[in-house]
This record gives C-alpha cells, sequence and structure tokens, in this order.
C-alpha cells in the first residue's frame, strides 16, 4: 500500500515540471549563486575594497605609503578617475583626485572609502604612543559599507610597517632617547649609521607582495569621517526597503499577471476579446493595474519604513515617487512576460519563482551587491533589482537630484517598453485559434 | 427595456458560407454553410467532437476559419459591427468569481461599450431577466450553480444584442434551473432575439428550437424543422419500446430476429404502421416472453441523431 502511495507520488511529480523545477533546480541555482556570492569563486578571486587615495603630502615617505597601498592585494586603489570608456588616447588622462574630488566621487558611490594623506605626514609618520605632533590620514567612508573603512585602516597601519621600516626606527630611537635620559653623540652616530644601512638593504616594493601581514594598530594617526549617511539615522533601512520591495513587487506583478492565465481558462478572456476589447487595450489594462498595485506596495513599505524605522521620506518625495513609478512600470511588464510566457498557473508559478529569487540573490535584494565579487557585482546589473536599489539609494542615501537618476530610470521604463512588447508578442496565442 | 428591433429588417442574423477550419491534422469543419432566419431559435447538435465549439467560436469571432465565410447580419463576424450586434455565452462560467453579480455585469456591459444610464438600466435588466435582483450584491463564488448559470447568460446579454449564441447554456444544473433558464430563452425570443443553441439533451433542442443542424466529424449531415428530420429520417414509421417481465436470454435472440435491437432490457422496434403492433405482441407471446410495458411513439430527435451518426448524443 505505502509502496503504491510512493509510486503514485514519484509519477505525478515525474509528469508536474513546476514540482519538478521547485524541487531540484531552484535548489542548485541557489545553492551555485550563494557559492559564488558567499564562497568567493576561484576564478574572480577575493572581493577587494575599492579606495581612492589623495596624496596632498608627495613626499618619499608618503608616495612610498601609497605604493604600498597600491600593492595591497585587498585592495583596489584609484589614484585619479577612470578614462572616460571609448576615450582616445590621445585625450589627458584625468586629474588626480583631490580631497575635495574624492569626497565628492565617494558621494556619489564610486567607491566607499577615500584615505587622504595630508601635507607635512612624511615627516612625522608614525608615533609609538600619544603624540600631538603627527598629521592625521583621514578616511572618507560611505557607511553604507561598513567594512570597507575598517578594512582600509588596518591595512593602512599594515603598509606603514612593512613600507616605512627605517622611519619606524628613527621614531624608536628618539622614544629610547627621550626615555634614556638622552644619547651620546656617539649612540646616535652608530644608530644613524646602521638605519642608513638598513634603508640600503630594504626590500623593493614588488618584493613586498609577500610580506606578512603584521599586527597594526595606531601607528599612524587616522580619522575616519562619514560624508554620506551621517545624518541618517536608520543607515540600511532604504536599502533594505528597496532590495525586499522589489523582490516582492517581483511575485505580484507575477501574481497579478497570472489573472491572464485564470481568464483564459475560465473563458472570460475569449469573453473580452469577443467584446470590443482588444488584445492589447487587456494588456494595457492588466499592465496599468499591476504598475498602480506595485507602486501602492512600495509606498505602504517606505511608509512603514518611515513610521517605525525613521526612513527619511517625507523629504525625498520627489525621487521617491520616480523611482517608484518606473520600478512598478518594470516589475510590471515583467510580471505581463511571465504571464504570457507560462501555460499554466502551476507552470508560472514555478518559472517566476525560479527567476524571481535568481534576480533577487544576484540583483541584491537579498544581500548587498557592494559585498559582492565583481562578476557578481557586473552580473547583478542584468536585473531590476540592481537598478531600482541603486536609484533608491541614490534618492535616501547620497541624496542626490532626479537628474542624477536618469541611468536607473532609463534602464528600468526601457526595459519595461521592451519586455511589455514581447509579451504582447506572446499574447497572441490567445488572439485567435 | 425592450430589444430594439427595426421594422422589416432585411438582413440575415447569421450566414454560414463552405467554412473549414483545420487544426493539424484534424478537421474540425469541413465545410460548414447553413443560415438562422430573423427571431429563429436554431438549434445545434452534435455528438462530442463534432465540430459545435469550433463553428460557435467561428461565430463569435474568436477562431479563424481556413476557408469561407461567416457573417453576422451581413457584416463578417469578427467585425465590430458584428460583436455589437452578437451576444456570446460561452459553455464555461466566463466570470469574475470575486466579483459580485452586479460588479461582472458592469465589467462586461463596459467591455461592450456601455457607459453611464444606459449601463445602469442594462445591469437591471439583466438582473431582472436572471432572477437575481436579490443577489445583485451577492460574490459568483457565493452562488448556486444554476445562479452562476443565469449570470453567465445574462453577462452575454448586457448589450442586448439582437442574435446571442448560448453555448450548452443548461451544462451541469438541476432540472429546477434548467426550467428556469428555458423560460429565459423563450423570453428573449418573445422579445425578438435571434438564439443560436447548442446543447447535448434532446428534450431541450425539441423544447426551445425551430430549426435544428446536426453536425458530425465537421459536416452539416441533417438540417430542418424537427418534424422534417425525423419524416426525413424515418418517414412515417413509429417506435415501440417493449419490456420484459425478467432478463431472458431468449429475448435477445427474439428481438433480433424481428429486426429490433435490445437496449438494458427495452427492446426498440421501428414499425411501418401502428397497427403492427399486435402481430408483435402476439409473435412475443408465441414465443413464451412476458411483456410487462409497452409504448408506441412518434420517434424523437434522439432517434434521428442515433440513425444519422450511430451515436447517442451524450456519448
Amino acid at each position: 500500500m505505502i509502496y503504491t502511495i510512493v509510486r503514485n507520488g514519484f509519477r505525478a511529480l515525474r509528469r508536474d515540471r513546476g514540482g519538478l523545477i521547485l524541487s531540484f533546480i531552484l535548489p542548485i541555482a541557489f545553492f551555485s549563486i550563494f557559492g559564488i556570492v558567499f564562497g568567493g569563486m576561484r576564478t574572480t578571486g577575493t572581493p577587494r575594497v575599492s579606495v581612492l587615495v589623495v596624496d596632498e603630502d608627495r613626499s618619499p615617505v608618503s608616495e612610498r605609503v601609497v605604493r604600498g597601498l597600491q600593492h595591497e592585494p585587498a585592495l583596489l586603489v584609484s589614484t585619479r578617475p577612470d578614462a572616460k570608456p571609448g576615450a582616445r588616447t590621445d585625450e589627458p588622462v584625468p586629474a588626480d583626485y583631490n580631497a575635495a574630488t574624492a569626497e565628492t566621487a565617494v558621494k556619489q558611490g564610486v567607491a566607499p572609502v577615500a584615505l587622504i594623506i595630508p601635507p607635512g605626514f612624511g615627516a612625522n609618520p608614525i608615533a609609538f604612543g600619544p603624540a600631538t605632533d603627527r598629521k592625521v590620514i583621514s578616511i572618507l567612508q560611505d557607511s553604507s559599507d561598513p567594512v570597507a573603512a575598517q578594512v582600509v585602516a588596518g591595512m593602512l597601519q599594515k603598509v606603514v610597517m612593512t613600507s616605512l621600516p627605517d622611519t619606524m626606527a628613527e621614531m624608536g630611537t628618539k622614544y629610547i632617547a627621550q626615555a634614556s635620559g638622552g644619547l651620546s653623540p656617539q649612540q646616535r652616530e652608530n644608530i644613524a649609521s646602521n638605519i642608513s644601512r638598513f634603508r640600503s638593504q630594504m626590500p623593493s616594493h614588488d618584493q613586498q607582495d609577500d610580506a606578512e601581514s603584521g599586527e597594526a594598530s595606531g601607528f599612524v594617526a587616522v580619522k575616519v569621517r562619514d560624508v554620506v549617511g551621517e545624518k541618517k539615522r536608520s543607515p540600511m533601512i532604504s536599502f533594505y526597503a528597496a532590495g525586499i520591495g522589489v523582490m516582492f513587487l517581483l511575485f505580484t506583478a507575477s501574481g497579478a499577471g497570472g489573472s491572464l492565465l485564470d481568464e483564459a481558462e475560465s473563458g472570460a478572456l475569449d469573453r473580452m476579446l469577443s467584446a470590443r476589447v482588444s488584445m492589447t487595450t487587456l494588456l494595457a489594462g492588466k499592465l496599468a493595474y499591476c504598475t498602480l498595485l506595485a507602486s501602492l506596495q512600495l509606498v505602504i513599505m517606505f511608509l512603514w519604513g518611515a513610521a517605525v524605522f525613521h526612513l527619511d521620506l517625507f523629504s525625498h518625495l520627489p525621487g521617491f515617487f520616480v523611482m517608484t513609478a518606473a520600478t512598478s512600470f518594470a516589475v510590471a511588464s515583467f510580471g505581463m512576460l511571465l504571464a504570457s510566457l507560462a501555460r499554466t498557473r502551476a507552470q508560472l508559478a514555478a518559472i517566476s519563482t525560479l527567476i524571481i529569487l535568481t534576480m533577487s540573490a544576484v540583483g541584491g535584494s537579498m544581500f548587498p551587491r557592494f559585498l559582492m565579487p565583481e562578476m557578481m557585482k557586473k552580473i547583478g546589473l542584468l536585473t531590476f533589482n540592481a537598478w531600482a536599489i541603486d536609484g533608491y539609494t541614490k534618492v535616501f542615501w547620497r541624496d542626490e537630484p532626479i537628474s542624477h537618476l536618469i541611468p536607473q530610470l532609463a534602464v528600468l521604463v526601457g526595459s519595461g517598453i521592451v519586455l511589455f512588447l514581447i509579451a504582447r508578442l506572446f499574447a497572441r496565442r490567445w488572439e485567435y485559434a | 427595456m425592450a430589444t430594439y428591433v427595426p421594422a422589416n429588417e432585411p438582413l440575415i442574423p447569421l450566414r454560414i458560407e463552405s467554412v473549414a477550419k483545420r487544426f493539424g491534422e484534424v478537421t474540425a469543419l469541413g465545410g460548414v454553410s447553413f443560415e438562422v432566419q430573423q427571431r429563429a431559435c436554431f438549434g445545434l447538435l452534435g455528438p462530442n467532437g463534432a465540430g459545435k465549439s469550433t463553428l460557435i467560436r467561428s461565430i463569435a469571432g474568436r477562431v479563424r476559419p481556413d476557408t469561407g465565410s461567416i457573417s453576422v447580419f451581413d457584416e463578417p463576424a469578427n467585425s465590430a459591427a458584428a460583436r455589437a450586434a452578437m451576444g456570446w455565452v460561452p459553455q464555461e462560467l466566463a466570470l469574475y468569481w470575486l466579483l459580485t453579480c452586479r460588479e461582472n455585469l458592469e465589467a462586461f456591459g463596459r467591455y461592450h461599450g456601455l457607459r453611464g444610464k444606459a449601463l445602469r438600466e442594462a445591469i437591471e435588466w439583466c438582473l431582472e431577466w436572471a432572477g437575481l435582483g436579490e443577489r445583485a450584491d451577492a460574490t459568483v463564488k457565493t452562488l448556486s450553480g444554476g445562479m452562476r448559470r443565469r449570470l453567465n447568460l445574462a453577462a452575454g446579454l448586457i448589450h442586448r444584442p439582437r442574435m446571442v449564441l448560448l453555448d450548452e447554456p443548461t451544462a451541469g444544473v438541476d432540472p429546477q434551473s434548467r426550467n428556469r433558464i428555458f423560460e429565459m430563452v423563450e423570453g428573449l425570443r418573445k422579445q425578438g432575439t435571434t438564439v443560436i443553441y447548442t446543447t447535448h439533451y434532446m428534450e431541450e433542442a425539441e423544447r426551445l428550437c425551430d430549426r435544428i443542424v446536426i453536425l458530425d466529424h465537421g459536416r452539416v449531415i441533417a438540417e430542418g424543422t424537427k418534424e422534417e428530420l425525423v419524416t426525413r429520417s424515418f418517414g412515417g414509421r413509429s417506435d415501440v419500446l417493449m419490456r420484459f417481465s425478467s432478463p431472458n436470454p431468449g429475448a435477445t435472440e427474439w428481438t433480433l430476429c424481428h429486426g429490433g435491437t435490445l437496449d438494458d432490457g427495452v427492446a426498440h422496434f421501428s414499425l411501418a404502421q401502428p397497427a403492427d403492433i399486435a402481430s408483435l405482441l402476439e409473435a412475443a407471446n408465441g414465443a413464451n416472453l412476458e411483456v410487462t410495458d409497452v409504448t408506441l411513439r412518434r420517434p424523437t430527435l434522439e432517434s434521428v441523431f442515433l440513425q444519422l451518426t450511430g451515436r447517442d448524443l451524450r456519448r
């Protein structure tokens, strides 16, 4: 008896494509995605922290620190903006970052961290204890990425230790002199001679790549400052509102689009099309409904965020409405496409669950994209989630004007139009037999 | 609200000429032709797979025939004018289950271009016609099967068409609701609406339809009034149904010997003259078969259908 029940179950599952996809393909797809995101797929290498480095000192010491940072595998150092894509070779190279342009770049999301080496740093770069005479290196951070600044600060301490051993020896001598009541001229001469010999024996920077990382704590004075989100009370809430919101919007749109399949099955679709309703009108009506429903969902979600998590919604209303309209339109078109592709509700449920969860994982709804490997970040741009989250981040996190949302709006609206047209093409199967 | 029917309207409500449709290797319609006159109730009968649904959907503009033409009041079936003149009640309950009766009627009225006062009046007329006035604000899912059927009918008539296609409108309803639907259809006819009616129930066709087309394998195999069809198939012959007292192995052989068929314990004979029944009873008595019941009747549409297609309509 039990055998018959088990056999019936497997027979039914074998003929249920949706069930098969959900049972076997979806878990494998998710396992792979999260494996890549968290497992650091070997081919893509360890995720690196992007940091903009500004050397205002221009001393031999500061230059050695910059070179040390550039050789650090965990960091992706930029000292000047990237040349524009497609720029000619004879065009002038962009100017190096200065403190102001680096801060602007962090605010715009070019990198989560900027490191400013101040003038005079090289004269007195390190201290083994409290000191008032050394210059402080500034780290400007975008606090939406709370890890990056700490990584850079730690790496800076390490680089100083490995790049400036002679300087550390000099500073150590000063402390010894202070603690012992003064060194004799002969002693000073011997120490200077040894440091000079030590300098001549220092390895080149290429050789430092294999250097062991040392303990780094406070040799260099560092001050971390938030330049984005410093006044935000709930730093990550807009990110999660957008990320989770878009994921559920996709499910909503898929469900609402599925009403087409219900109506086709019940005969209501035939009845409508036998009246004065054309297929294009019908799809446009469904699209409008899905768009409004999705917009309403986002409005409620962000209102909740404002009420409970202190999300600053009301001072960002124009950007919020523009992003909400574009995002809702794009996901609604996506829902129309899924519904027009599927033959049955069960098929739609299986396809949409697979695609939406995959898009949400890759696009940053479940895990911030800035913490993903570079390849995954790029793949994420193939999803609505990534563009929508980027847009909402610009609005709520970076306080950017609506004009800065043009790339996100163009992608969301443009892809929405294209998906709707494809859905219309597939919907021809309902028009006539 | 009365149906608008222009006086002396010369137009033919439905004209079908050589309509053929294939789906892959299957021929659904193989050159169907007929006409339906004003105010007629036209029955479209045929066994499953005969092509009835394809023909109805072609008339409704939902299937494009490969060849031939269909015109509704002299307009191509898929034209806006034909759609406005025609109402379609599909076999399925093509309704919004989470909307109320009134909301459903409003939706389908709007799909037909009704607005404002005209829409409100049409909704009230439909609710009254379908006997759903008291359940106007109930959702479809809370209605009984018969009520859903009636709402399904009403939704196809919201725009007051001059011709209506009823595709098995009584499928799955109880006898009481079926009678109610008959009355609704008869009411429509009295108002001058032309009705095209498909059904699996011969008694429905006999009661409601004044002309009948029988389809089989995508072709018209008979057309006429009920009397014409019976006369054409059986002439002046009569049916005799004879029931025996108990299962009797000899009854089968005896029935076959006398040119009859035995089905479910009842022998079925076709007699040229009603008086022949006396000799048949005498022969049964001579074979020691005890007859408990004898019925003499004019052949029905069911007999015609069986004669023409070799199949029961509901099989």
